[in-house]
């Protein structure tokens, strides 16, 4: 016994001795960029891992951009490898990985981030315009026509483009045909003011074991409260949450959301308890693709993504999609009071890969860059699943066989409003969240845009919050 | 559970025990009634500790899992389904590298200083491992990452096993040498002094005899580390870069599709692989050795 | 160093029964290690220590005197704010609603849930043996060693309010538990998961009670909880602080519940690991964090004191213990 023990000890050490100097050796040579002669090894980071979250995009990138794009260098007599370090976590998560790595001046040279990210990764310094990372190429970029500003725009912070949008979105309402026919109602629908709404979601009242209307609300949702609830409502009031230089506070616009959120969950048009539910957006859309929902405001997303019956693409499949699901565009409070007088609104949001400044090869992972934002490249992507690329020649081709997500490209994305890229942001959105929580747990909705005041005087300082209204 | 009640506060053990005359009537029937409760709390024990992991038993061998409980079509396509993701099975074998890693560096380190500790009076001894106890609580938070990160850094040790191992077993080790402790103190000095009257060097006493003697101790220890390990996500996450690198607690959160739904086949057939080997180890250390604790807190 | 005699040290064998120098920690230097030797024994851990726990726990610290934060322009330049943060926090209901919250989920799952469960099954499994014993000990252990990922699911899904089990067994269709009853959910789970280690303490414990002791109390004609109370505890009450110090910290410290309910709905099941996490990591003000957990160590610091004091109290009144002794060595003579 003693024997063995011994020899188990002398192994253990001998191990840890190893682990040690194997460590040491391993981590000597800082991994990352150069090497010996031509080698270049360029490496790619986003939140998408084959057989998991992103999977489609993990694919591609592993499957039909890295080796087209070695074989290209190849054939130019540069010897490039391509990594692809996949995440595939929650979003929080991810973000904090790469702000580690992008602090410590490490990290992957092409990084694939949240466009509400810029802004606060920007003033962090921690990514930097992409011309001045990779030069003159970057502006001489052909890609950048068939884009369009907008689309840019949720990837540039102060007016210079920090990333390439990999995608554009828009938020319309989704509603469920088959429910509308039960109720009475058209089948074509097209409301043009809340009241509008209001009135449809209580005809649809009558329906037995049927939420009319279901708008996001609460902090379990997060960030889809504030997308897909929140901020369409009050862009349709002709106020933003963030305007010339200023946060706005408990203002007009505020109080009418919290009001109609009120309205929604007091009439018991909407479930209150759904929308706390840790999973509470996957049972919502469960429940309209299980026709147990009238009225669900979402993101294109849900149509391509969650009800598409091909196989193995959406969570929530509906068979018959085409068929039974409607949608219209957001209206305005009233007509004509949405922001810049606007009839319809909508949110848009959107990711993009951004450049590490700290890369040793920063033209050439621009290369990279450009060779993944390329029309040939989007065809690629969209093959399987076809989504709304920030490219108009992409587009035009590739959207045509789906008639929603052309109608989200042509109707919704010149309407869409952008969520300012501020640090101060996901803080706002937390509070603005918790307005509506507790709107629907009965607080009075002046009272919760008090609140809401107080929260962001704590946030951004009295200073740049702008109180009172016109 | 015993029930009070009876004329029992006559026997306390201050006042001299009154003998036989009592105890020949024993109530039989009182008995009976508390072997009951006995059965009948063991069994909502069972149902309370069985019933979620009813789940995990079924779940995994059922074509479509839905999140109920239901009988399963003994299927093992959702295991196939493991084999064909590209990192799930190298995240096993990543699980094990860290966790059996951490458990050696924890457990010799551990054995060292708690066997010191307990041998010999260090001023101040008690208060350090009262404080390395408590310090432990803040750097498992989550608010020493950035720290931790910049030092993992700083060493050049980003993207290792190594570093997971260095950082948990930093975290840990006060809290394997405080238990450590317990068991050294209880263990007869007269094993040593013979040992040393041999001639043994503290080491080979320490190997010789503490080891056999403390080895109850030193399993409980590791299980208790590895189930530590096992499931901790943040660190291994942060630290390692190549995502096959990354052990099984990463990979298992990122079976879940954009709007956080989770994948149902992949993620109950890889939960029950991810649980079976720290379940298995469990019950074969404890077969072999025991566990046992010793002492408690002197104070 | 003290060098004790050695009947002394032989004494000092059997657990419970230790004479009292030994009870308090006196170290009986038996190896030869000496100062140095001991030093060299203990200098690797501490070198692991100290660089991978002091060293960020200090840093941490000094991190929450700074309005530093994970992104934005305080990444870049953090300045010294002193005690705002602390000023802030300790002004903010939040928190002290996620100590409140925090204070009742150690209570009620760590002290009254895992420790008194713990006992009771150790108490109730002490002379069981064969099949049911190892079903209820497999089951208790399972889920303590089962990864905090996966548990954490298992609990969703049995508590899901459309297709969850829980609802299906007591025809409760559509109770959303985790929303209208956060609390109790994480302080239920926290017990089903935590309660194996105090039942593993409270085994040994009370396989180390000398049986003549029992045998005389129960020839003495004491029921179940005059043992209890008499002779078990007497003998265990070194455990039993170990047990309750072990757990509070554990418990206090625990994020496992945030892959339940994630301290939701609203805050109501935000204990302070998840208030933590939630101020740091999505809120981003990581100085702040750092702030509450310098707060919460010394919330530990001050219950760890708490006990040690109660322990030595109950130490330094060997009342009790003479009694008990006195009846166990009645017995034997």
């Amino acid at each position: 016994m003693h024997a063995r023990s011994r020899r188990l000890a002398a192994g253990i050490a001998s191990l840890t001795a190893l682990g040690l100097v194997a460590a040491c050796g391993s981590g000597g040579d800082d991994g990352g960029g150069g090497g010996d002669g031509d080698a270049v090894t360029l490496t790619i980071t986003a939140n998408a891992i084959s057989g998991g979250k992103n999977a489609a995009e993990a694919d591609w990138i592993r499957d039909w951009v890295i080796p087209r794009f070695e074989a290209a260098q190849a054939e130019a007599g540069r010897d490039v490898t391509v990594e692809f370090l996949e995440e595939g976590v929650d979003d929080e998560d991810y973000k904090t990985k790469i702000v580690l790595d992008l602090q410590a001046g490490e990290g992957a040279d092409i990084i694939g981030i949240d466009g509400i990210w810029v802004g606060e990764f920007a003033e962090a310094g921690y990514i930097a315009p992409l011309s001045e990372v990779a030069g003159d190429a970057v502006d001489a970029w052909d890609g950048w026509e068939q884009m369009p500003e907008a689309v840019q725009s949720a990837m540039s912070f102060e007016g210079e483009r920090y990333g390439v949008p990999q995608g554009a979105d828009g938020r319309v309402l989704y509603y469920n045909k088959e429910l509308f026919a039960q109720a009475g109602l058209p089948e074509d629908w097209q409301p043009t003011s809340w009241d509008e709404i209001l009135e449809t979601a209580r005809t649809l009242s009558s329906l037995d074991g049927v939420i009319p209307l279901q708008i996001n609300a609460g902090t379990a949702m997060g960030e889809a409260t504030t997308m897909q609830g929140v901020l369409p409502l009050l862009v349709g009031t002709g106020t933003e949450v963030w305007s010339d230089g200023a946060w706005n506070g408990d203002t007009q616009g505020l109080r009418d959301v919290l009001e109609l959120y009120a309205t929604i969950y007091g009439e018991g048009l909407g479930d209150p308890v759904l929308q706390q539910e840790a999973a509470g957006r996957d049972n919502s859309f469960a429940q309209f693709a299980a026709g147990e929902i009238g009225i669900l405001l979402e993101g294109d997303y849900f149509w391509r993504s969650v009800i598409n019956p091909d196989e193995n693409v959406g969570t929530a499949p509906m068979a018959n999609r085409d068929e039974v699901v409607g949608y219209a565009l957001i209206p305005a409070q009233t007509p004509g009071s949405g922001v810049q007088g606007r009839d319809f609104v909508s949110m848009g949001g959107g990711t993009g890969r951004v450049l590490n400044p700290g890369s040793d090869n920063p033209e050439l992972a621009w290369e990279l860059l450009a060779f993944m934002n390329s029309a040939e490249a989007y065809t690629e992507r969209v093959a399987g699943t076809v989504s709304i690329t920030p490219r108009d020649d992409v587009n035009a081709e590739v959207l045509a066989s789906d008639p929603m997500l052309t109608f989200v490209s042509e109707n919704v994305l010149p309407i869409n409003s952008y969520r300012p890229g501020l640090a101060a942001y996901p803080q706002v959105s937390v509070a603005l969240q918790e307005a509506t929580a507790a709107v629907v747990d009965g607080t009075p909705p002046a009272d919760a845009a008090a609140a809401f005041e107080q929260a962001l005087i704590g946030i951004v300082g009295e200073e740049n919050v702008a109180t009172g209204d016109g | 559970m015993t029930t009070s009640g009876t004329p029992e506060a006559a026997t306390r053990a201050d006042r001299p025990a009154p003998l036989p005359a009592r105890v020949a009537r024993a109530p039989r029937a009182r008995h009976f009634v508390s072997r009951v409760l006995t059965v009948l709390g063991l069994a909502l024990l069972l149902v309370f500790f069985g019933l979620p992991l009813a789940w995990l038993a079924t779940a995994p061998f059922t074509s479509a899992p839905t999140l109920a409980v239901g009988w399963p079509d003994w299927t093992l396509d959702n295991f196939a389904r493991i084999g064909e993701n590209r990192y799930a099975v190298g995240s096993f074998v990543n699980s094990a590298i860290i966790g059996f890693g951490t458990c050696a560096v924890v457990l010799v380190l551990g054995a060292f200083a708690s066997y010191a500790l307990s041998r010999v009076r260090i001023p101040g001894r008690d208060g350090l491992l009262y404080a390395l106890l408590l310090l432990s609580s803040i750097v498992t938070g989550t608010a020493a990452m950035v720290p931790t990160f910049q030092l993992i850094t700083l060493l050049g040790l980003i993207d290792t096993h190594l570093a997971v191992v260095l950082v948990i077993s930093g975290g840990t080790l006060p809290t394997v040498i405080f238990i450590l402790k317990d068991f050294m103190d209880s263990i007869p000095r007269s094993y040593e002094e013979s040992a040393r009257l041999y001639g043994a060097k503290p080491w080979q006493i320490l190997r010789d005899v503490v080891v056999p003697i403390a080895r109850p101790g030193l399993a409980f220890v590791a299980v208790w580390t590895l189930v530590q390990v096992w499931g901790n996500f943040l660190v291994p996450y942060l630290l390692i870069r190549r995502t096959q690198q990354q052990p099984a607690a990463v990979l298992m959160y990122t079976f879940y599709t954009e709007a956080g739904q989770a994948d149902l086949r992949l993620l109950s057939a890889f939960a029950l692989i991810f649980s079976v080997p720290i379940i298995v180890m469990y019950f074969l250390v404890n077969r072999r050795y025991g566990f046992r604790f010793h002492g408690g807190i002197k104070s | 160093m003290t060098a004790e005699p050695a009947e002394q040290v032989l004494a000092g064998g059997g657990p419970g029964r230790r004479p009292r120098r030994a009870r308090r920690g006196a170290a009986e230097d038996v190896a030869g290690l000496g100062f140095l030797g001991a030093g060299a024994f203990v200098a690797p851990a501490l070198a692991l220590i100290g660089l991978f726990l002091v060293f960020p726990a200090l840093w941490t610290i000094y991190l929450g005197m700074t309005d530093y934060r994970l992104t934005g322009l305080q990444a870049v330049d953090p300045t010294f704010v002193g005690l705002d943060n602390y000023e802030r926090i300790l002004g903010d209901p939040s928190f002290w609603r996620s100590l409140r919250l925090t204070l009742v989920f150690v209570l009620l799952s760590g002290i009254v849930g895992q420790s008194l469960l713990g006992f009771a099954i150790a108490w109730a499994l002490r002379r069981l043996s064969g099949w049911l014993k190892g079903i209820v000990e497999t089951l208790v252990l399972a889920a303590w060693v089962i990864p905090a990922s996966v548990s954490s699911f298992l609990w969703i899904a049995l508590l899901d309010r459309r297709g969850g089990t829980l609802n299906a067994l007591l025809g409760t269709e559509g109770t959303a538990w985790l929303i209208e009853h956060p609390m109790p959910s994480i302080i239920i789970f926290n017990i089903w998961v935590g309660t194996a280690f105090s039942m593993l303490l409270f085994s040994s414990a009370l396989a180390a009670v000398p049986p003549s002791q029992l045998e005389s109390a129960r020839m003495a004609g004491a029921g179940g909880w005059a043992q209890l109370r008499d002779v078990v505890i007497p003998n265990i009450r070194g455990h039993i602080l170990t047990n309750t110090l072990l757990i509070t910290l554990w418990t206090f410290n625990t994020f496992t519940p945030y892959l339940v309910t994630a301290g939701g709905p609203n805050g109501a099941s935000e204990i302070l690991a998840v208030y933590i996490y939630n101020t740091a990591i999505p809120g981003g003000q990581l100085g702040v964090g750092a702030a509450i957990s310098l707060i919460m160590l010394l919330i530990n610091l001050v219950i760890a004191l708490g006990y040690l004091r109660v322990g030595r109290a109950r130490a330094a009144r060997p009342a009790e213990a003479t009694a008990v002794e006195t009846a166990g060595g009645g017995e034997t003579a």
